[in-house]
């Protein structure tokens, strides 16, 4: 089966869930949320069976690779998209206070359909190669997420977040279209395969073409306007403004599948997009460059702003950042790849496959201590040791791979990150100044997730009612940990998904 | 086989968090450590260098193995402080029913941890594991500490944390400058580092195992943290954790010597502050515990004193006497610490105070609590017939390899005479505390408290047979570590693959300072 076909399905599957919405009983989702979740677990199996689209389509292969990072980032979403589902499942009470008809489920059906064509948005990313066909996929992502991230109506904080998102997002695709013109205004093409053969013949004859080996200052400059629309996606530096009010203001779950899916989704394409500038010496200089700078930045900024935090979701949203910051370092120190090094590309597959665990897990612990407590601040977490000692284990052990800890998967998303800058150092010296602030950003974040576990165990509870666990949370929580912890010590496996 | 010794004390944890008595299976899971440990030494004794050890790849890109065996002779000498230490500190002190899972739990997990460190042949795991002891130091600390915990365990996680990941960087570059195909022990010192590159991981190797091993100034963690911590876990942790820190310098040094040689004078002023000035802070003390907190930092200062010889020397044939000496006090003084730190607690326990004024003729009413703790702060002072002795005159010695009478001392011989005041300071302070606890007319708070049980009495009585036998007789442990013919071969060996890059000019520092042709 051709892997185009996954999306239509996720479509397909999308639509019908809608169908359900308007013609079913409003008094109860249920059937749409095990519709949902059922459909995208299904399809695992139709994946297994993927193959390339046939290469003698070459309209279709113009737009459409499917190779081994888009099979890893299709994969990637379609687990976010599976967790979260069942985070909104439990997320199911605050949903309906928020929404209309408070405490039904009255008009709360699409917020188990939209994910789903988010859904397709991101595995359509992974797999495009043209700047046409990534800007239709990101804004079908971005469109879905102005809806979910304002669906708790009835609350002043979802809409805020909601209204603050749309803005930023509206101007990033401007940003974005703008630079494509840039692009495509110089190049006479939107197709990053012929930009690459195009930089690829610039750099062998320099007297080809419209002079782009002789000034490419014109494309670099498209090159920025994009990438500042893909800091709006990943929540890197200069465009991360938005993340701490909508990741707080949003529900939950619609926080996890931003702060994971989107940004996955983004880097993907971030990368898809960087490949041919890398690849070229006319560009590589000034873009990694550039890159370093956003990356250095991203990680001071994140690293730093987290520390004062006292809510839990806005230190999520600021450590989200700080990631963003460590995997866009992997990028900086473009690499290919060879036998004792994974290539960048696989190097940010590796840290994002961990990040989903990792987060998403944290998401959860989240969901439960919001639901018992009412409050998303660290102190709702405080004395959590004594009234439940499982949930508390299992944060601390999150929250350890988060800082990055050692025999937890988050350590081999930085090792790898800091591998390749070392790797990458010894050609470029200004790589050295991307890896000093690395480490005092892994420094801080120590500081302030420990601040969370410190809560956890050594404060005193302000109850003493033992916080119950819903039994999804509590077989998420628990699977995405042990995730952690085995892959902590053996994380071979993921470097088998990524091919290396 | 070696894989046991980790598995035992998980497996532990495992069967106390399914509902096992936590102390009966601390307790059991530690004594078959002991027992284990004890039999692969004298296998190892006997010559047989093959164990089953364990090596699983785990990681492809970069190479990484989940590799445990005995590295080499120091590998078995810390596995035995490793497994006797957690010995002793498993049949010390009591908790409240309710602690009591989380008690054993970090106790056994901190001796996996430092097991595991100890026994891995490859560096990410040598490091991990390191790392994996640390967290229920800290979490123990909080929980069940004395006095100011939470701000302790806060300022021992920052410290801690600090030192770890400026040892990761270090770890990191070292990797990355000796382009090493693997991350095994073996392959790594198979390689040589790039004389540029040496000097700056070699501060970093310094500062971060040095916050590790409380080198001075990077030590103020460390006292408070033993004196807040419960006993085990300050035993544990001052006597066999914190020396993870001097093993990996003694591990990597050879990497890096010249590197290690250019911070020479720091390393001296360093060791001197451990010695001197942490020295008279420990003089200063008025609570035992916080006293032989400050005087488990002072005596790094010695163990550094060995690696600051041996780093003069630059390589181990130039001066064979300075690992092992190292390598002896640190065995040594983790035996010792964790002695004094078990009978801290029992002496806290009959008379419910640790200041030193309030207590008093405490010999009167316990004889046996005063001859053990007598014999451990003798050991701590370095009487003639304690291991202590036989290390801290090996490095004396050490100290002094290479030196011609008649020209000048050169740095490390001066630190050397100078740390020799370090044993008056030691003695002051310990046979000061002996006094006031034991000696004198019984107090308020003596005058109750009633002798050690055979119980109570069992680990320090395992660790004070320790210190004799390996007093009397240091070759039952040298005799693990290399022989001086055997390292010449090797290092000669090593530089007939890879010659030393010539030495830039007006530096040649490959001489033991000061080089006799002065």
């Amino acid at each position: 089966m051709p892997a185009y076909w996954l999306e239509a399905i996720v479509v397909a599957l999308g639509l019908l869930l809608l169908l359900m919405e308007a013609f079913s009983n409003s008094k109860s989702k249920e059937l749409i949320r095990v519709v949902g979740i059922g459909g995208l677990i299904f399809l695992l199996v139709p994946f297994y069976f993927a193959v390339a689209p046939p290469a003698d389509n070459a309209e279709l292969a113009r737009f459409y690779v499917y190779d081994r990072p888009a099979i890893f980032f299709k994969l990637l979403a379609l687990l976010t998209t599976i967790l979260v589902l069942f985070m909104a499942y439990d997320f199911r009470k605050t949903l309906n206070r928020f929404t209309e008809g408070p405490d039904t489920e009255y008009g709360t059906g699409e917020y188990y359909a939209l994910p789903v064509f988010a859904c397709a948005g991101m595995m359509w990313m992974a797999s495009a190669r043209d700047l046409v066909s990534i800007f239709v996929a990101l804004e079908l992502v971005t469109i879905t997420f102005y809806i979910l991230v304002a669906f708790m109506n009835r609350q002043v904080g979802s809409l805020e977040a909601g209204v603050k998102f749309l803005i930023l997002g509206a101007l990033s695709t401007g940003f974005l279209v703008y630079g494509i013109a840039w692009i495509y205004g110089i190049t006479h093409t939107t197709n990053l395969e012929t930009i690459s053969q195009l930089l690829a013949a610039n750099s062998s004859n320099p007297d080809l073409h419209d002079g782009i080996s002789a000034n490419p200052i014109p494309l670099l400059f498209g090159l920025s306007l994009i990438l500042l629309s893909l800091a709006f996606k990943i929540g890197a530096v200069p465009m991360h403004l938005w993340i701490p009010d909508v990741y707080q203001g949003a529900p939950t779950p619609t926080t996890a599948f931003l702060s994971v899916g989107s940004k996955a989704a983004g880097f993907i394409v971030t990368l898809r997009i960087l490949d041919p500038f890398f690849s070229s010496d006319i560009t590589r200089s000034q873009t990694t460059i550039v890159v370093l700078a956003l990356a250095g930045l991203t990680i001071l900024v994140g690293n730093l702003t987290a520390i004062p935090q006292t809510n839990f979701k806005r230190l999520l949203a600021y450590s989200s950042i700080a990631h963003a910051g460590f995997i866009l370092l992997a990028i900086a120190a473009w690499h290919t790849g060879d036998d004792d090094t994974l290539s960048s590309y696989q190097a940010v597959a590796f840290y994002l496959g961990t990040y989903l665990l990792i987060t998403i897990g944290a998401f959860f612990v989240l969901v439960v201590v919001h639901n018992s407590e009412g409050s998303d601040n660290i102190s709702a977490f405080d004395g959590l040791g004594q009234r439940n000692s499982l949930l508390a284990l299992c944060a601390t052990i999150l929250l350890a791979a988060m800082a990055g800890l050692p025999l937890t998967a988050g350590f081999y998303g930085k090792f790898f990150a800091f591998q390749l800058a070392i790797e990458s150092a010894h050609t470029n010296q200004i790589l050295w100044w991307g890896i000093a602030l690395g480490f005092v950003g892994v420094a801080a974040g120590f500081y302030y997730y420990l601040k969370v576990v410190r809560a956890i165990y050594w404060r005193a509870a302000p109850k003493d009612d033992l916080i119950a666990i819903p039994r999804i949370s509590r077989y998420a929580i628990i699977s995405l940990t042990l995730a952690t912890v085995i892959l902590g010590f053996w994380p071979e496996p993921i470097l088998w998904l990524i091919g290396a | 086989m070696t894989l046991a010794l980790i598995l035992l004390p998980l497996f532990a944890v495992i069967a106390i968090l399914m509902g096992a008595n936590p102390r009966a299976a601390a307790r059991n899971a530690t004594g078959m450590m002991l027992f284990a440990g004890l039999g692969l030494a004298a296998l190892w004794a006997l010559g047989t260098r093959t164990f089953l050890g364990v090596d699983f790849l785990v990681l492809s890109k970069p190479e990484i193995h989940l590799a445990l065996n005995f590295f080499d002779g120091m590998s078995v000498i810390m596995m035995l402080l490793s497994v006797i230490v957690a010995y002793a500190a498993a049949r010390t002190g009591d908790c409240e029913d309710r602690h009591a899972k989380l008690w054993n739990i970090s106790l056994l997990l901190i001796a996996a941890g430092a097991v595991g460190a100890f026994l891995s042949t490859d560096l990410f795991f040598f490091y991990a594991f390191h790392e994996l002891a640390l967290i229920p130091t800290f979490l123990t600390i909080g929980i069940l500490g004395r006095g100011d915990r939470k701000e302790i365990a806060w300022k021992v996680t920052i410290y801690l944390a600090f030192g770890s990941i400026i040892l990761l960087a270090g770890l990191l570059w070292l990797i990355a400058a000796s382009g090493t195909p693997d991350l095994s022990f073996e392959s790594l010192l198979k390689c040589t580092v790039p004389v540029a590159a040496q000097r700056g991981i070699a501060l970093f190797l310094l500062i971060g195992f040095g916050t590790l091993v409380s080198l001075f100034p990077f030590h103020s963690w460390a006292a408070p943290a033993y004196a807040s911590a419960p006993a085990p876990i300050s035993m544990l942790h001052a006597g066999v954790l914190k020396k993870f820190g001097l093993y990996g310098l003694l591990r990597l040094h050879p990497l890096v010597p010249i590197g290690m040689a250019s911070w020479l004078e720091l390393i001296i002023v360093l060791l001197l502050g451990n010695i001197l000035w942490v020295g008279f802070v420990t003089i200063n003390q008025k609570r035992l515990d916080s006293m032989l907190g400050n005087s488990s930092v002072m005596h790094m200062g010695y163990i550094f004193l060995a690696i600051a010889a041996l780093i003069a020397a630059q390589s181990e044939s130039a001066n064979p006497i300075a690992k092992p000496a190292a390598i002896l006090l640190m065995f040594g003084h983790g035996v010792t610490i964790a002695m004094l730190f078990g009978l801290a607690d029992r002496i806290e326990r009959l008379t419910g105070t640790l200041e030193l004024r309030d207590l008093g003729g405490l010999a009167k009413q316990a004889p046996k609590l005063a001859f053990l703790f007598g014999l451990a702060a003798m050991a701590s002072i370095g009487l003639p017939g304690l291991a202590n002795f036989a290390g801290e005159v090996m490095v004396f010695i050490a100290g002094f390899k290479g030196w011609e009478p008649d020209t000048p001392p050169g740095w490390v011989q001066i630190a050397t005479i100078l740390s020799l005041w370090g044993l008056v300071i030691s003695a002051v302070y310990m046979l000061r505390a002996f006094r006031h606890i034991f000696q004198g007319p019984t107090v308020e708070f003596t005058r109750n408290a009633s002798d050690l049980s055979a119980r109570d009495r069992s680990p320090a009585v395992l660790l004070a047979a320790v210190l004799l036998i390996v007093g009397l007789f240091p070759n039952i442990l040298l005799q693990f570590l290399e022989q001086p013919e055997a390292v010449v071969a090797r290092e000669q060996a090593h530089i007939t693959q890879h010659p030393r890059p010539p030495q830039p000019a007006g530096s040649a520092p490959v001489q033991p300072h000061p080089s006799p042709s002065q």
